[in-house]
């Protein structure tokens, strides 16, 4: 080893620790600020390390009770993990068949459906909320989960179609020829041959309209108040609203929320990783 | 007899091809129905409303049609344009740190070193925290009484006292961007790294051995090849950031004195707060037309750069 290599090697390790702490540090804070007792986190000057880690808030979440913060934010979680798994199923079923549709046929209006697909996801969706809500109204759906389930599976699946449009656009179309000559039929070929070869391309894009449908915000605040309905973003949202909080008990509200996407994403970070990759490439 | 045989070919051709577009829209249809009724119908309608007159707070008034009044008042009202400015600022430098650190990580992240793919795990964390969390998360480590970057930055003796960090204008723009930036530098880095890693290795040795030093390596090889994802990126990103609500909600509520209040919040006050959805609906409508210009003209500027 020579100098510069040695001094390279040492400004890598530095950058990476740096970019490391950057990523890593504020969720461990919030972690460390869950299981510290509100009186230390109140205490100045701020000790860094908690003399007494306590889980209290994350029993209370889960077990408490009654309709107290806990008992209501465990409802949240449950709200929220029916519509993202509901809206996840729907989405990727129903999309991965025009998916197949845009990325194998040509047909009539195959590049309207394919830019009205585009548009409908970079639409802000304030501009639909008035008279959805009016649409809601009338199927008496306001504050319910399935007013959510059914908006979310319309704006989470043109995501969906681009996404496994570009897994399936990267699958040979020799081998579908092939089980066609052989007599297979084109549904038969699209269950048979496409969706066990793009199996990993489908788990990765269920994988990121869950994320898309846990962390919606907008929606959930304008169609859902009671906590019968409620998703985790609105309990977070009014947590931090509220005046007199325990610090602590919303950190703690925090992590849950965010453990399960941050898991989901670690454990299948490859396929997350192609997933992305396959939304990202153009036309 | 060769007329014929033609002809009969390019029946058949056409018959195939309708067969197609049945099958094709018979596969399409649970989504189209979906989205049409979802998202379509309520677009045709919200664009009606726009059209109207209609104030909640003003049954008396009925919802006469206006015409383009509701988009000439919107037009005409500096609050519009300080919200249209303030989100044009806070996209423009959140885009341009996020693909700053989005590439110089990814660049780091492509080299061999030890604890490489930990720091690949670890550098994908912010993205996957829920953007709520990521709000209040920031919100709690700049809270003026109790937060811990005050807590550090005094206990490590660079300020004196507590800082309002979100109470002044300045200020709580800079933590609003740095939210921003956290949460979504991580996607620019790993969509950078897969395009990289596209890249043999041989290419680089052989610019070495021509002499190419780490810049002209950057922009010759590693630019052109990483350059179309970092568009589509760019323009979903650009998107995103126009649209940018729930940060704004729940980490200042457009405050102090509207620093942060951007075009969505803008719209959302409008339509959820002072229940005039005639002008709402006019504000959505101004802000798609944006959306539109920019995919348009970031769409162009790819197609160009690949003739």
């Amino acid at each position: 080893m020579n100098r510069r290599t040695s001094w390279q090697s040492v400004s890598v390790y530095f950058t990476a620790s740096i970019v490391g702490l950057f990523a890593i540090v504020p969720p461990i804070w919030l972690f460390i600020s869950s299981i510290s007792t509100s009186s230390q986190l109140m205490e100045l000057p701020l000790k860094w390390i908690p003399r007494e880690p306590t889980f209290f808030r994350y029993f209370a979440i889960m077990f408490e009770k009654g309709n107290g913060s806990a008992a209501i934010f465990r409802q949240s979680v449950f709200n929220s993990t029916i519509v993202a798994v509901i809206v996840t199923l729907v989405s990727v079923s129903a999309g991965s068949l025009a998916a197949y549709a845009t990325s194998r046929m040509r047909f009539k209006g195959r590049v309207e459906i394919l830019f009205t697909m585009l548009f409908s996801y970079m639409l802000p969706p304030i501009i639909i909320l008035i008279p959805l809500h009016v649409i809601m109204g009338n199927l008496g759906l306001i504050d319910s989960r399935l007013s959510l389930i059914i908006i979310y599976c319309a704006l989470i699946l043109p995501f969906a179609v681009w996404t496994l449009r570009g897994f399936f656009n990267t699958i040979p179309p020799d081998l579908e020829d092939a089980a066609r000559i052989d007599g297979c039929s084109r549904l038969g070929a699209f269950f048979r041959v496409m969706l066990p070869l793009s199996l990993p391309g489908l788990s990765a894009t269920s994988l990121l309209c869950f994320i898309l449908s846990w962390e919606e915000f907008l929606i959930a605040l304008v169609f859902t108040s009671s906590p019968a309905s409620k998703t985790i973003p609105v309990a977070i949202a009014e947590f931090t609203h509220r005046y007199q909080i325990d610090y602590g008990f919303m950190a703690a509200g925090g992590v849950i929320a965010a453990i399960i996407p941050v898991v989901l994403s670690l454990v299948f970070q490859k396929g997350l990783i192609t997933g992305l990759t396959a939304g990202a490439v153009k036309e | 007899m060769k007329r014929i045989s033609k002809y009969s070919q390019r029946q058949t051709v056409q018959e195939f091809l309708n067969r197609e577009t049945t099958s094709a829209w018979f596969l399409m249809l649970p989504s189209f129905v979906i989205i049409f009724g979802l998202v379509g119908y309520p677009l045709i309608q919200a664009f009606v409303l726009s059209f109207h007159f209609h104030k909640v707070t003003m049954p008396n008034l009925g919802h006469p049609f206006v015409g383009f009044k509701n988009y000439l008042s919107v037009l005409s009202d500096p609050y519009f344009w300080s919200s249209f400015q303030r989100t044009a600022l806070f996209m423009a430098i959140s885009l341009v740190l996020i693909f700053i650190i989005g590439i110089l990580v990814a660049h780091l992240l492509n080299k061999e070193f030890v604890g490489n793919k930990l720091l690949t795990t670890v550098v994908i964390i912010p993205w996957a925290i829920p953007i709520t969390v990521n709000a209040m998360m920031w919100k709690w480590i700049f809270n003026p009484s109790y937060g811990s970057l005050n807590a550090l930055l005094t206990q490590l003796g660079i300020i004196s006292e507590y800082q309002a960090w979100l109470s002044t204008p300045t200020s709580a723009m800079g933590v609003l961007i740095l939210c921003d930036v956290w949460k979504n530098f991580p996607l620019v880095a790993i969509l950078t790294l897969a395009a990289m890693k596209t890249i043999p290795n041989s290419l680089y040795e052989a610019a070495v051995v021509d002499g190419a030093n780490g810049w002209q390596i950057f922009w010759k090889i590693t630019l052109p090849v990483i350059m179309p994802s970092l568009m589509v990126t760019l323009i979903l990103r650009s998107v995103d950031a126009f649209k940018v609500f729930d940060t704004v909600y729940i980490l200042t509520s457009g405050g102090p004195y509207d620093a942060t209040k951007t075009i969505a919040y803008f719209g959302y006050l409008e339509t959820f707060k002072y229940l005039d959805f005639g002008r709402g609906a006019a504000i959505a409508f101004i802000m798609t037309l944006f959306i539109g210009l920019l995919a348009f003209g970031y769409y162009r500027l790819l197609n160009h750069g690949n003739n």
